[in-house]
């Protein structure tokens, strides 16, 4: 017999469309597959608390074991789907089982993108991705003094946070100009290099990696010019390739993430995708599709898909938002600010409370706001509207943005 | 065992066991009241935990943070009860405590 609902991937997009299609109503069979053999769990405290070792792996469960079979949610642990026949309607797992679908939600994410060096394969060279390189990173943190991370994005930052309160000599290091060069301007940048700077952390922008060195383990960095980092354990956040490959090669649609329709339908039938995998068109960033790796991204299109499986659809229009937390600082983000061409900066960054807000043609598109939750709330409804505000008063601290605007 | 009793956007009432070493948000999650959201996991950083707590109660919580406070605004539905789950610990005095999810934004 076919799964009513087959989700591959058991992370939160995969758990919260099995928990939304109950939720409203479907009295289908639905199976959840994982690739882990870990009870669904949430994966941001893996490079915050997690990490830090302030929370259980027990807390980090998305619902007690209890739950699944109360919600008739079957969850099949340990199969990673290499192929997918979409005539017949069949996935095929590494180890040899297939799985039957009526319909198919693929929500398998991404694997941390490797470094392509020599080296890169010694022991002691992590990724923070599941839950088991945290665990692996920690049963040798405790005889590491000395910690390489190799990305300055925001798991990278966040671990060199964590490393700093254990003490741990941190080296950061990223190959562009600045650190979230992809995902934020300019003075954010500035202002975190310098925050993990006043923290200790021996922070080096520009620097390309050629090798890690080492015999059965890790020792070294070097990097052209021959400059060597010693270390004792190597992080390695530089983002990741979306799980697509079954998918493509069964013909569907995309590229870097598999493309999908506002009802995050693939081009093959009765195939879904959702959360970091799926390519799709955004109103907040006009222009080329894009792939954003968020828990709001894999919530909301959880849901859409929920919805239009039980015939109540609605075509996904949630606004973007993420969290970053660093040292004392609460980062939160409110758009994309994928094509902006401006910014402003609201606040002094010296006051470590403060906002930068990317503006396009003169319109608010998207908010980073550090210590300043009132700039993330009220902000949110001038992205939601595209709002054309003078720069000169959006950079005024002292006046409330939503006294800015009034919604139409 | 100390009860939370919960009403649900559908007008349906349950009565949960309380575990008194997780927060409001973590036991309403944990006892099937999936319309919590709770996204961020409980870090104050959205406001998708947002609950109506029944006002005899309201004397008993822990004070609101200046961020709970802002992010409650996320909210059209805020009411004078209004509190973020995620904000409250599940202590035992709280046993019977009565609480309302609130509207979807």
């Amino acid at each position: 017999m076919p799964w009513d609902v087959l989700i591959v991937g058991s992370g939160h997009a995969g758990t919260q469309a099995a928990i939304m299609l109950r939720q409203l109503g479907f009295a289908g069979s639905i199976a959840l597959l994982g690739e882990e053999t870990d009870l669904p769990y949430e994966r941001p405290p893996l490079s915050k608390d997690y990490l830090a070792g302030e929370k259980s792996r027990e807390s980090l469960a998305i619902r007690p074991a209890a739950f699944w079979p109360e919600r008739a949610i079957d969850l099949i642990p340990g199969e990673a789907i290499v192929a997918i026949d979409p005539a017949a309607h069949i996935v095929h797992a590494r180890s040899g089982n297939r799985f039957a679908y009526r319909q198919l939600i693929w929500a398998a994410g991404g694997h941390a993108r490797q470094l392509g060096c020599p080296g890169s394969h010694l022991a002691g060279v992590h990724a923070i991705r599941a839950r088991a390189d945290v665990d692996a990173l920690h049963a040798e943190l405790a005889s590491a003094g000395r910690v390489a991370i190799v990305g300055g994005g925001y798991i990278g930052l966040e671990a060199a946070a964590v490393l700093r309160k254990l003490d741990k000599q941190v080296t950061l290091l990223e190959a562009l100009p600045r650190v979230l060069a992809r995902v934020a301007g300019e003075p954010l940048s500035q202002f975190f290099e310098a925050e993990h700077r006043a923290h200790g952390v021996d922070l080096r922008t520009g620097v390309s990696l050629e090798a890690i060195e080492g015999g059965s383990r890790v020792e070294a960095l070097r990097f052209a010019g021959g400059t060597r980092i010693a270390a004792d354990v190597v992080i390695v956040g530089i983002g990741i390739v979306p799980s697509i490959l079954p998918l493509l090669d069964a013909g569907a649609d995309g590229g870097n993430g598999v493309s999908v329709d506002e009802h995050c339908r693939t081009s093959l039938p009765d195939i879904f995708a959702v959360g970091d995998c799926a390519l799709h068109h955004s109103r907040f960033a006009p222009g080329a599709p894009v792939r954003i790796e968020s828990i709001q991204n894999a919530s909301d299109m959880a849901t859409t898909v929920a919805r239009s499986i039980v015939g109540d659809p609605a075509p996904y229009s949630a606004t973007p938002w993420f969290w970053s937390n660093q040292y004392d600082l609460k980062l939160q983000t409110v758009g994309l600010s994928t094509g902006y061409d401006s910014t402003v900066l609201r606040g002094d960054p010296d006051t470590r409370s403060f906002s930068l807000i990317y503006l396009s043609a003169g319109a608010v598109i998207a908010l980073d706001c550090v210590n300043r939750v009132k700039d993330y709330v009220q902000g949110r409804t001038l992205v939601e509207a595209r709002a054309t505000i003078d720069p000169m008063l959006l950079a005024d601290p002292e006046i409330p943005l939503k006294s800015l605007f009034q919604r139409a | 065992m100390p009860t939370i009793n919960v009403t649900k956007r559908d007008g349906s009432t349950h009565v949960l066991d309380g575990q008194d070493d997780l927060s409001l948000m973590q036991n309403l999650r944990d006892g099937g009241i999936d319309e919590i959201l709770a996204l961020c996991g409980g870090c104050a950083s959205c406001a998708t935990c947002h609950v109506y707590v029944d006002e005899t109660w309201l004397g008993q919580l822990p004070s609101m943070s200046a961020d709970e406070d802002d992010l409650l605004d996320c909210s059209g539905a805020r009411q004078a009860n209004s509190r973020l789950s995620c904000q409250i610990p599940f202590t035992p005095e709280l046993a019977g405590i009565a609480i309302t999810v609130a509207p979807e934004d």
